[in-house]
């Protein structure tokens, strides 16, 4: 089952510069093996040495973080779409 | 028709900070019963919510002794905190500088120029992190400055603790849920603090920018940023605002129930409404942060939402 991942500019080193790219896995952690293996390097940017979510790494499922969902054992069902962004300063929004 | 309502007088306008009226937002109710309200925090003296913890952060640091008149008070901002800084610091005589990405929108820069600020610009390809790293630097260059730094300041969720919330509270004793954008986390670190003290299972959502692509100064991960004041235990869902989305909220916002707000209002708004579809009964409080006022020049209202989002692109709205 293939999912559409979005990838932000600052990654778009290891993707060839592609801003939207496919990977398969029922698991957000199974989606970043699988980038992994097509795109080496992702998964060391994303997930520490301790394989936790990296703390100025946000991913999304379907628009919402996945923090406060299941983390990396997050499901993924066919149609989802994926998300990772950069966490940076906001300021205007309170 | 009008009916008199106890109207405040106030000695100072540092006095008229808070105290926000709560709106409901009829046609924006997904279903019979779930309400929406919003909290218009553009009715603060400089028009957005920053007022509550520029003088916060000032009156924190007067009580500490860390500030005296005529002092230098330095602050990275996007805007808003610096134009209400500016206000606060004109009224109680400390010299104010704002830190300042260059691509936010015209109106601020001048509001703050008004108020009598000097403005640092910085590189806008590096957003708010930017004009972090930059303020951090003078303030290490010159001690004698001071920099409240609102994205580390306990004063500034303090503000939301002692008084947005409250207010809250008050208009709407029965609320379930609370939205908000995400930007330094004080309005919802404050805000969810005093919330969930008072009942455990009102749930607490940010909104965050989708600002990934705009901040493209970035050169790896490790220049993220998370804010020193935010605590993750305190929200329940975090929600990413698609900002093509945002736009059209604030637009819909305008020409539905008449409220004339910034565009991370639409971006809360669109959140807001996607949290109550998936309910059945809820009173949803969602925090307007600024007026449209300081948008005026990006033609929002007026133009198609494609157009507008295409002449949007390279800004810094939140």
């Amino acid at each position: 089952m293939s999912v559409d991942v979005r990838v932000p500019t600052v990654l778009r080193k290891h993707t060839d510069g592609e801003r939207v790219v496919k990977a398969e896995g029922s698991t957000v952690a199974a989606v970043i093996e699988d980038l992994e293996r097509v795109y080496p390097g992702l998964q060391g940017e994303l997930r520490g040495d301790d394989g936790a979510l990296r703390q100025f790494v946000n991913i999304y499922v379907n628009d919402e973080d996945i923090r406060y969902l299941n983390r990396l054992d997050t499901q993924i069902n066919p149609g989802d779409e994926l998300a990772i962004l950069p966490a940076v300063a906001g300021g205007g929004g309170g | 028709m009008l009916t008199p309502a106890r109207t405040q007088r106030f000695g100072s306008i540092l006095d008229a900070i808070g105290n926000t009226p709560l709106v409901e937002l009829k046609h924006f109710s997904p279903k019979e019963g779930v309400r929406i309200f919003a909290k218009l925090e553009g009715q603060n003296p400089t028009g957005s919510v920053k007022d509550r913890i520029a003088l916060a952060m000032v009156e924190q640091a007067e009580r500490d002794r860390l500030i005296s008149p005529g002092q230098v008070i330095i602050e990275p901002t996007s805007g808003n905190t610096g134009i209400s800084m500016a206000m606060v610091c004109k009224l109680k005589g400390y010299r104010f500088t704002a830190v300042m990405p260059a691509n936010v929108s015209g109106e601020r820069s001048e509001l703050l120029r008004a108020f009598g600020a000097e403005i640092v610009l910085t590189d806008g390809k590096k957003g708010s992190n930017g004009a972090i790293e930059v303020a951090q630097g003078l303030a290490a260059e010159h001690p004698d400055y001071y920099m409240p730094y609102q994205y580390g300041n306990p004063a500034n969720p303090q503000a939301h603790y002692d008084g947005t919330a409250p207010e809250i509270l008050d208009a709407v004793p029965d609320v379930t849920h609370f939205v908000a954008g995400l930007g330094t986390s004080g309005t919802l670190m404050g805000v969810s603090r005093r919330l969930k003290e008072h009942d455990e299972r009102i749930q607490v959502i940010a909104g965050e920018p989708d600002l990934g692509d705009l901040v493209q100064g970035l050169r790896n991960l490790d220049e993220g940023f998370v804010p020193p004041i935010f605590d993750q235990t305190l929200l329940d869902k975090k929600l990413d605002v698609r900002s093509d989305n945002g736009l059209r909220f604030t637009q819909e916002l305008l020409w539905r129930e008449g409220i004339f707000a910034g565009v991370s209002s639409g971006g809360a708004l669109s959140i807001a409404v996607k949290v109550g579809q998936a309910l059945d009964q809820a009173n949803i409080v969602v925090l307007f942060a600024d007026g449209g006022w300081k948008y005026l020049s990006t033609k929002l209202w007026t133009r198609g939402i494609d157009e507008a989002t295409e002449a949007l692109s390279d800004q810094l709205l939140w």
